[in-house]
C-alpha cells in the first residue's frame, strides 16, 4: 500500500462525515457539543424566502443522482397557494454501488433532523417524512431515535424554539422496492400504493405527496443543508468546482486496497481517489468502473482523470449520479457483470413501462445465453436493439439505468462478448441457467 | 365517517383484536383522509404476529383502512420485504449484486443453499432460518455482505464464515453482528419497521462504525486536512422581516387521533372518531364471541363489496374518501403561477422519448373519422356498454 500524496491528501475536505468521528454523535448532546442544532436555531431567524436565496447561493445540487440546484427546487414551491406543503428526504438508497447515506443516518442522523427541519421552514411544510429503505433497520433504529430526542428537546412539534414554526417528523420505511427510490414512486408509496412513478408534469413541486406542493430531496442534499446554514455559501462555494460546489461523499468499493467512504470535494479524479484509498489490490488493473451507481454508464481506464463532477463526469458520456464507485479490474468480466445488474434491473422494474418490464426480461435472457457459450453474434444486435429501445422510452430512470451498462459495455468490450460467442471465454453460466432462453 | 363502527370480519377479528392498538398509532402518523399512507407499516405489523402476509393479514389492512382486499394485495405483492409464506426465525440474505457477487457474494450463497438445503425464499424444515439472496444491501465498501433479520451480521464474508453463522443461529445463539445492533427475531423486527422504537437496552447503541466507513475522514484527521474558515456566525443575507405572514405554513388537517392531546382543538369530529375507535378495541373481543355463536357478520358499513369498489375507483361529489393517485389531480398541468415555477417547467422537459407526439395528418384524419360517426344514428340506447349495463339484481326490479 502505498502512501497518498500530500497534494492529493488536501483534497479530502470532511464536512458532513466529520461526526462519525465522535461514536456517541448519533445522540443529541454529544451532537449538540458539536455545533449541532445551532443551524437550526439561526435558520428560524431569517425569513423562509432568505433561506432560499442562500442554498441558491451556495449552488447545492442534488445529491441523489440527478445534481438539480436545490435552492432553485425549493423556489418553485407556490407560496401563498393555501396548499399544505410537504418535505420529504429520500433515504430510500439501493442503487448497487451506493453507500453513502447508510452511514450517514446511522452514525449523525441529528444532521438529517436539522436540515429536514430547515428545509420545511424554508418551503413552509409543517409536516415532513423521511422515506428510508426498509432493510436499513439500523439506520432507521438510529433515525428513530434521533427524531425522538429532538421532540424531547423542541427541535420538532409545536411552536419550535419560541418562533411559531411547527414541525411534524415522521419516519417512514419501505419494504424492499428499488423503485421507490424514484421521487414519483417514492410518493405513491407514500401514500400507500405499489410503487410505481407518475407521469411527469405535473411536478412534485407541483402536485406531490396527497396532490400538494412537495419537495423530494436526497438524505445528503437535507444533510448539507446545516453547515451552509452555519458556514454561508461562500464558505460552501470555497468545496468542489464552479458549477458542482461543496463537498461529496465518494463511495469506492470493490478492487482497491482500502474501499470506504472518502469526503472530497466535487471534482476530485479517480486517480486522486484511488491514491487515497492506497491503489489498486495488489495484481489488480483498473478495467472499468461506475461513476455513480450501476445506473450511470461505465467508465474505462482511459478516463481514470475525468473530473468527478456533474460537468465533467457528462462531458465523459456518464452521470455522476450518487458517486458511488465500484472499482473493477482486469480480472473481473464486464459482460459478467452487465448480466448481474440486469438480473436486478429486471427483478426491480416495476412493470409499469413494457419497453423496461419486457425489454429487461429478455435481455436478461440474452446474457444467460451468451454468458452459457450459446449466444450468437446476431444476440449483439439484438442486445443493442433492446436496450436502444428502452433507453428514453420509460416513465422514469429505471429503464435508462438498464439500458445503460449493457450500451457501455457493447461500446467498450465488445469483443469480450465475442469471445463468448466464439468459444474463447469459457461459459460462466451452466446449461440450467438456461432454462427459457429460446 | 359519521356512523361508522370500525367491525371487523371473522378472518380479521384475531389480528385486530392483538393489532388494534398499534395499528390506531401508525395511522395517527399521517393526516386525516390519508390513512392510506399506513398501508406500508400496516403490513410490516400484520407480519410481527404472522411472519408472513396472510389472506387474514390482507384482511385486517383492508378493513383497518376501509379499502378493498385486491387493494391491499395489490400493494403487498409488489414489495420484496412482504413474505407470502411463513418464514423462519432468523432472515438470512446474501447480497448477489455485481460487486459482492464478483468478490464472493455468489459462492457464500451457493455454499448456503447446499449447506442448508434451502433455496432462495425457501425455509429450513426446523424453522429457523429463511435463506435469500439479495439485492445491493448498501454495503458495497463491505463487499461480501451477509445481513441478519436486515442488520449487517458478517462484513466481507466468506463461505465458511456465513455457514458458522447460520450454525450459531440454528443452535439458538444470536452473535453480535458486525455493524447492528443485537440480533432479534423477524417478527420482532417487523415491529420496528412497522415504525416503533427499538425498546431493547442498549440495541441503539449496538453497531460502531466499521473502518471503511471511516477511512477518508479518519485519514483526513491523521494528516490535519480540515476545511479552513468554517465560521458558524458567519450572517445570512437578508432582505425581509423574520417572520411575517408570507413566512407561514398551511397546515394539513393533521392526524386522526386521541393520541396527542395538542391535537383536541382540531374539535369534536376527531376526538368522535378517536373515542369509536378505541370503543371498537374494546368490542373486539365481544365480537369474535358473537361470530362464534353463528351470528351473521356485517362489512365496515352497508354497501356491497362491488359497490365500495366502484365508488372508490370513479368517485363522484358524494364519495367522501378519494383512493385513487390521481384524485385531486387537475386533468391538465396547472399553469405555472410565478416566473419561478415557469422557469422550472420549461427547464425540465416532459419525460419520452423526444419524439412528436403523433404524426398530425393522420391524426386529424382520425378525428375527422370520429366526427363522422358521432353523427350517425345514436345506438346507445340498446347497447349502454358493460359499465352502464344494470346488474342482475337490479334487472329484477
Amino acid at each position: 500500500m502505498t502512501q497518498p500524496r500530500r497534494e492529493v491528501l488536501q483534497k479530502l475536505t470532511p464536512v458532513l462525515t466529520k461526526r462519525w468521528l465522535s461514536p456517541d454523535a448519533w445522540q443529541i448532546d454529544t451532537y449538540e457539543r458539536l455545533d449541532g442544532y445551532a443551524a437550526v436555531r439561526k435558520a428560524l431567524d431569517v425569513h423562509p424566502d432568505d433561506l432560499i436565496q442562500l442554498i441558491k447561493d451556495s449552488g447545492l445540487r442534488g445529491r441523489g443522482g440527478a445534481g438539480f440546484p436545490t435552492g432553485l427546487k425549493w423556489g418553485f414551491i407556490p407560496q401563498g397557494d393555501g396548499k399544505p406543503h410537504y418535505l420529504v428526504v429520500n433515504a430510500d438508497e439501493g442503487e448497487p454501488g451506493t453507500c453513502k447515506d447508510l452511514p450517514l443516518m446511522t452514525y449523525d442522523p441529528h444532521s438529517l433532523v436539522e436540515g429536514a427541519i430547515i428545509a420545511a421552514y424554508a418551503i413552509r411544510a409543517s409536516r415532513a417524512f423521511i422515506y428510508i429503505r426498509g432493510e436499513a433497520v439500523h439506520a432507521t433504529r438510529r433515525l428513530r431515535n434521533a427524531v425522538k430526542e429532538a421532540y424531547a428537546r423542541g427541535y420538532l412539534g409545536e411552536n419550535i424554539l419560541g418562533s411559531g414554526f411547527d414541525l411534524d417528523l415522521v419516519v417512514h420505511s419501505g419494504a424492499g422496492a428499488y423503485i421507490c427510490g424514484e421521487e414519483t414512486a417514492l410518493l405513491d408509496s407514500l401514500e400507500g400504493f405499489r410503487g410505481q412513478p407518475r407521469l411527469r408534469p405535473p411536478f412534485p413541486a407541483v402536485a406531490g405527496l396527497y396532490a400538494s406542493p412537495t419537495v423530494v430531496n436526497n438524505v445528503g442534499t437535507i444533510a448539507s443543508v446545516p453547515y451552509i446554514v452555519l458556514g454561508g455559501a461562500d464558505w460552501w462555494k470555497s468545496m468542489g468546482t464552479e458549477k458542482s460546489s461543496g463537498p461529496m461523499i465518494y463511495s469506492l468499493s470493490g478492487r482497491i486496497a482500502n474501499p470506504g467512504q472518502y469526503e472530497c470535494g466535487l471534482g476530485i479524479t479517480l486517480r486522486e481517489l484511488i491514491e487515497l484509498a492506497g491503489g489498486m489490490k495488489p495484481g489488480h488493473n483498473l478495467k472499468f468502473w461506475t461513476p455513480g451507481g450501476s445506473s450511470t454508464p461505465l467508465l474505462t481506464a482511459d478516463h481514470i482523470d475525468t473530473p468527478m463532477d456533474f460537468e465533467g463526469v457528462a462531458a465523459a458520456g456518464s452521470i455522476l449520479g450518487t458517486t458511488a464507485m465500484q472499482i473493477f479490474s482486469d480480472q473481473d468480466c464486464p459482460v459478467y457483470a452487465t448480466w448481474r445488474w440486469l438480473e436486478f434491473y429486471h427483478h426491480e422494474s416495476c412493470g409499469k413501462c413494457t419497453p423496461c418490464r419486457e425489454g429487461n426480461y429478455w435481455m436478461v435472457r440474452t446474457y444467460r445465453r451468451i454468458l452459457s457459450g450459446q449466444g450468437t453474434v446476431q444476440d449483439l444486435d439484438t442486445l443493442q436493439d433492446t436496450a436502444d429501445n428502452i433507453f428514453g422510452r420509460s416513465f422514469c430512470g429505471l429503464g435508462d439505468g438498464a439500458a445503460t451498462p449493457v450500451m457501455s459495455t457493447l461500446k467498450f468490450f465488445r469483443q469480450e462478448y465475442l469471445d463468448y460467442i466464439e468459444g474463447r471465454t469459457a461459459p460462466r453460466l451452466s446449461e440450467k441457467a438456461l432454462v427459457g432462453a429460446h | 365517517m359519521s356512523d361508522v363502527t370500525v367491525d371487523f370480519s371473522p378472518a380479521a377479528a384475531p389480528l385486530a383484536e392483538k393489532l388494534l392498538e398499534p395499528a390506531r398509532e401508525i395511522l395517527a402518523r399521517y393526516p386525516a383522509g390519508r390513512e392510506r399512507s399506513a398501508l406500508l407499516p400496516l403490513l410490516h405489523l400484520v407480519q410481527t404476529e404472522e411472519g408472513f402476509v396472510s389472506p387474514n393479514g390482507v384482511a385486517f389492512c383492508a378493513e383497518i383502512l376501509g379499502i378493498n382486499k385486491a387493494q391491499v394485495g395489490a400493494v403487498a405483492t409488489f414489495y420484496t420485504m412482504y413474505k407470502r409464506k411463513p418464514t423462519g426465525e432468523y432472515l438470512v440474505s446474501v447480497c448477489t449484486n455485481t460487486l459482492c457477487n464478483v468478490l464472493g457474494g455468489q459462492e457464500i450463497y451457493d455454499g448456503l443453499v447446499e449447506h442448508l438445503g434451502v433455496g432462495h425464499d425457501q425455509t429450513t424444515p426446523d424453522g429457523k432460518i429463511t435463506l435469500e439472496h439479495a439485492e445491493c444491501l448498501a454495503a458495497c465498501d463491505y463487499a461480501p455482505v451477509v445481513t441478519v433479520n436486515y442488520d449487517f451480521a458478517v462484513d466481507n464474508s466468506t463461505p465458511q464464515a456465513a455457514v458458522e453463522l447460520v450454525e450459531q443461529l440454528r443452535q439458538g445463539e444470536r452473535p453480535m453482528p458486525s455493524r447492528g445492533a443485537r440480533i432479534c427475531s423477524l417478527k420482532e423486527m417487523q415491529f420496528q419497521l412497522a415504525g416503533f422504537a427499538d425498546e431493547r437496552e442498549g440495541a441503539v447503541a449496538d453497531g460502531p462504525a466499521g473502518a471503511p466507513t471511516l477511512r477518508g475522514v479518519t485519514l483526513a484527521q491523521e494528516h490535519g486536512v480540515a476545511v479552513a474558515n468554517f465560521n458558524i456566525d458567519t450572517p445570512i443575507a437578508t432582505t425581509k422581516p423574520a417572520r411575517d405572514e408570507s413566512a407561514k405554513a398551511v397546515k394539513d388537517p393533521g392526524p386522526v387521533s386521541a393520541a396527542k392531546p395538542a391535537e383536541e382543538k382540531h374539535g369534536g369530529l376527531i376526538a368522535n372518531v378517536a373515542s369509536k375507535v378505541k370503543s371498537a378495541a374494546a368490542t373486539v373481543a365481544d365480537k369474535v364471541e358473537h361470530r362464534k355463536a353463528g351470528a351473521p357478520v356485517k362489512a365496515g358499513d352497508d354497501k356491497d363489496p362491488e359497490t365500495r369498489a366502484a365508488e372508490a375507483r370513479n368517485p363522484t361529489g358524494d364519495t367522501p374518501a378519494p383512493d385513487a393517485t390521481s384524485a385531486g389531480l387537475p386533468n391538465q398541468t396547472p399553469a405555472p403561477t410565478n416566473a419561478a415555477e415557469a422557469a422550472g417547467a420549461a427547464k425540465n422537459e416532459v419525460a419520452g422519448d423526444g419524439k412528436p407526439a403523433g404524426d398530425t395528418e393522420r391524426g386529424e384524419s382520425i378525428v375527422q373519422e370520429s366526427a363522422a360517426a358521432q353523427k350517425q344514428p345514436a345506438t346507445t340506447n340498446d347497447n349502454p356498454g358493460w359499465q352502464n349495463a344494470p346488474r342482475g339484481n337490479e334487472e329484477k326490479k
